[in-house]
């Protein structure tokens, strides 16, 4: 690493100090690269696993049970004793060709020129806003993510009443974050007929008391200055959920507002950045890794998926991956709703080695893919929202000369 | 700071028999405006605001726009203040550190109808005396807008509307009023009123008294209530317009560079899609008519119509996150001009009715006013050495705090918001008392997170600091 003044040249600087980034710092450290920096805005690495003070977390990198918190410490630790340079309030500003980053630093600003640039700057859960919902706005409106900073972070209660809309991982999630904070949730509601994150999440709500109110959708929120309740439909019918808060959870985003003012290609069907199988981005100076990517994987899976980018980073350092033409552009129809990669070089192996895609909703039937002459997979498979659907790369019979794959359902 | 700013309405005491040459009923761009334009002139000002903060009522949503008035009605009040405010702002902006986006705009025509009506709106800026508005056709318009719909026909350019802090001039308004002697209540609901002919005794509902000479009404939405309650008529009625906004991430204000501007229609201006000064993409505002005067709720069905509608206009808006949405009251009267009126006998002006333009006629409409002010009353000798505030930059293309070292720390990612600007917000002149005041004092929680990041730390960094905390207990705290 030089350092001129405000100028700093690196082989790899890594935006976002989560569990994708320090894994992908580390594999990069392992592979012998020599400087590699991780870019944190917060004042603190980590990232969202440090919000969350309860377990499950780890159980695959550290065989053990972890909370949060602790899992997040165990991930700074493991990057920081490979070597990698963890530099914490420091926030991208520009993304520029060829690998050039603005930062702001509280000491004034940087520009960084790195060789390869990783970002890896995770998810958030759309807001109340972003979501359209009717009503008044006064404050009691959160997130989990948000209040899981409040509660584990800060020790701060912002209500103690109320409803939680939807039934992710993450609203679970919700439940025993408020408990910690002495609040007791009134309601979960969910539009469906059945909870979005895997059985026996549903069991956390009934022990904690906690009712799920099924094929109800949130109408109004009311209240002037604090949340004095929401308006709920249920099968048609409207009914009022005394409350004094409401937390929005799931519905993940990924956060790409620093890339959407960049050059970089956003797919808008994942929201994330657009990569091919070895997660290059438009610019290939740039790679991607964890919930970037797509809405949304555990810790645990973006943990790996970095240490996998970390590798084809390093690869590509030693000029070991192949170049990025020609390519076949993935492009899904509803309810698909993402694949990633969204680009696929064909006659390659390494990179990513399966295809991830996910609904819009729960659908039955026969998932069909499709190249430039017909069929070339099928298979038959009922799924819902929220959960991976993988398909081997290598079960893919991809040839020359395709430039798209057309993926859709025949229900 | 005069000890009188705070929200603390129960101080009184010696200040109690003070008596005032003004007192400005109303918080809002209007208000703030005028209190300046009165102090500036040498007047011993208090302005009244029932909110805890300026800006708390019709004011608080606007597009932002300054406006040249080129389609004002002709010969009309507000023709008059507009073009004055217009040109006052376009004097003081610099000295007030504001800031300005010459963004220009086109009302652009969709319907073979419209653009057959675009001839009259040149020939009526014209008129106006709005010299270089011009008619561009279909290809020159697609070329310097690139992302709008082919479906466009043609435009009227006027290359002097403008793109302004919404927020920060109004606030400056008021700072350099207070700067230069005026006090401000917040907190203080005007109950209630007495006048012996020479001075008006004004009661808030908490029974605290204000004496004064003269009252300028600014209230707003309830500017015709304070006219019925204190003079006993009131000679306009304010009908409450909603408008619902949305705004767009900041890569879509990459999508347009002026102003668009729909043909308006007798009863409303239109939808309008506009960069703003933070570096978003407005859309709105929706007219809806309601009797409520408070009710600022946004409904989904609106917010997916203005979509729509905006999608229509600009198609790569489709892909385009939505950041924020609010929804704002415009205190319309039952006819299409401001309601200003003189009451000699009762020492009192109204300032009614005060719609859209408010933000681009402010400055022109106050000195419009101490103008019929002067006429009643006898004159003030205006002060030596007036001092104006230098207001903190929260335009997204000039230099914002955190590229200056020493900022502390960013607390809010998404707008950028440092903890120098938090805590300076906490304590300049006119002060946050709230979060709503502390994210329009510095954009903290306005980005496209809307507080998923932010929020635990800026509830620490405001405990005990604003009216209303963040949280409503610590955990572990004894709290119920």
């Amino acid at each position: 690493m030089t350092m001129s003044d405000n100028h700093l040249q690196v082989d790899v600087a890594i935006i976002g100090a989560g569990p994708a980034g320090l894994a992908a710092a580390t594999e990069l450290r392992k592979r012998g690269i020599k400087s590699i920096i991780i870019l944190e805005r917060e004042s603190e690495a980590g990232g969202i696993p440090r919000h969350c003070g309860h377990p499950p977390f780890g159980m695959r990198e550290f065989y053990r049970v972890l909370t949060g918190p602790k899992y997040a410490a165990r991930l700074v630790e493991q990057a920081t004793n490979a070597g990698a340079k963890i530099l914490t309030r420091h926030s991208v500003t520009c993304i520029l060709p060829h690998g050039e980053l603005e930062v702001a630093t509280p000491n004034g600003m940087i520009n960084i020129a790195a060789k390869r640039v990783l970002i890896a700057t995770g998810v958030r859960e759309k807001p109340r806003s972003a979501r359209l919902v009717t009503g008044t706005r006064p404050q009691g409106i959160t997130t989990t993510g948000a209040l899981q900073s409040m509660i584990y972070l800060k020790g701060l209660i912002p209500f103690k009443r109320p409803v939680i809309v939807g039934t992710e991982l993450v609203s679970f999630s919700a439940i025993m974050t408020a408990f910690k904070g002495g609040i007791k949730p009134v309601a979960m509601i969910e539009k469906n007929n059945r909870i979005t994150a895997r059985h026996p999440c549903e069991l956390i709500a009934s022990f904690k008391h906690v009712p799920i109110y099924f094929n109800t959708e949130l109408e109004t929120i009311v209240g002037t200055s604090k949340v004095e309740g929401v308006n709920v439909t249920h099968n048609g019918e409207s009914r009022m959920i005394d409350c004094d808060g409401v937390i929005f959870t799931g519905n993940f985003t990924p956060e790409v507002s620093l890339a959407r003012l960049s050059h970089l290609k956003i797919d808008p069907a994942s929201g994330g950045l657009e990569i091919d199988q070895f997660a290059r981005c438009s610019d290939p100076a740039y790679f991607a890794a964890g919930n970037i990517l797509r809405p949304v994987e555990t810790a645990g899976w973006s943990y790996r998926e970095g240490r996998t980018v970390g590798a084809l980073i390093a690869d590509d350092l030693e000029n070991n991956l192949p170049t990025n033409e020609p390519e076949i552009f993935c492009k899904c129809e509803a309810p698909i709703k993402l694949v990633v990669p969204q680009r696929i070089i064909p006659g390659q192996s390494g990179g990513f080695n399966k295809l991830q895609l996910r609904v819009t909703r729960a659908v039955k039937g026969k998932m069909i893919i499709e190249d430039d002459h017909g069929i070339i997979w099928q298979k038959n498979m009922s799924v819902i929202p929220e959960r991976r659907i993988l398909i081997p790369l290598s079960s893919l019979d991809l040839k020359e000369g395709t430039k798209i794959l057309k993926f859709y359902f025949k229900e | 700071m005069s000890s009188e700013t705070g929200i603390d309405s129960s101080r009184s005491g010696a200040k109690e028999r003070e008596i005032y040459d003004v007192a400005i009923v109303g918080g809002g761009v209007v208000g703030c405006a005028i209190a300046r334009r009165f102090v500036l002139e040498g007047a011993k000002v208090i302005l009244l605001e029932k909110g805890v903060d300026i800006l708390s009522g019709a004011s608080k949503a606007n597009s932002a726009i300054l406006h040249t008035g080129f389609d004002a009605p002709a010969g009309s009040l507000e023709l008059q203040c507009v073009q004055a405010g217009y040109k006052e702002y376009l004097e003081i902006f610099r000295n007030f550190n504001l800031p300005i986006l010459k963004t220009s705009a086109y009302v652009v025509a969709w319907t073979e109808e419209q653009l057959a009506r675009l001839p009259d709106i040149e020939k009526h800026a014209h008129q106006n005396n709005v010299t270089n508005v011009h008619l561009i056709d279909r290809e020159a318009l697609l070329k310097s807008e690139p992302h709008l719909s082919n479906t466009a026909l043609g435009a009227v350019a006027v290359p002097g509307e403008y793109v302004i802090d919404p927020w920060s001039s109004p606030l400056g308004y008021l700072t350099q009023a207070v700067l230069n002697g005026a006090a401000v209540r917040f907190g203080y609901d005007v109950a209630g009123g007495q006048f012996d002919g020479d001075t008006w005794q004004l009661k808030s509902s908490t029974q605290e008294s204000i004496h004064t000479k003269f009252i300028i009404n600014c209230a707003g939405l309830y500017g015709d209530y304070l006219d019925q309650s204190l003079l006993g008529k009131s000679e306009f009625l304010i009908k409450p317009r909603k408008g619902q906004f949305i705004v767009y991430d900041k890569s879509a204000s990459a999508l347009l560079n002026a102003i668009i501007l729909p043909v308006p229609t007798e009863r409303t201006k239109g939808i309008v899609l506009t960069r703003t000064i933070f570096g978003n993409l407005l859309l709105g505002p929706t007219a809806e008519e309601q009797d409520d005067r408070s009710n600022t709720s946004v409904t989904q069905n609106e917010l997916e119509n203005l979509k729509i509608a905006a999608e229509n206009m600009v198609p790569d808006l489709k892909n385009m996150p939505v950041t924020a949405t609010y929804a704002g009251l415009r205190p319309a009267s039952e006819c299409k001009e401001y309601r200003v009126f003189e009451y000699q006998e009762k020492n009192w002006i109204t300032a009614g009715a005060i719609r859209s333009t408010g933000l681009t006629s402010s400055l022109g409409l106050a000195s419009h006013i101490f103008a019929q002010y002067s006429k009643m009353t006898k004159p003030h000798t205006p002060p030596e050495n007036i001092k104006t505030p230098k207001m903190p930059n929260l335009a997204e293309h000039a230099p914002r705090d955190w590229t200056q070292p020493g900022y502390g720390e960013i607390v809010c990612h998404c707008e950028m918001v440092t903890k120098r600007e938090i805590d300076n917000a906490l304590s300049s002149v006119i002060p946050a008392h709230d979060l709503s005041g502390l994210k329009r004092r510095t954009r903290a929680t306005m980005g496209s997170c809307q507080a998923f990041y932010c929020s635990a730390r800026l509830a620490e960094l405001t405990k005990n600091r604003l009216s209303h905390d963040l949280s409503i207990a610590r955990n572990g705290d004894d709290n119920e």
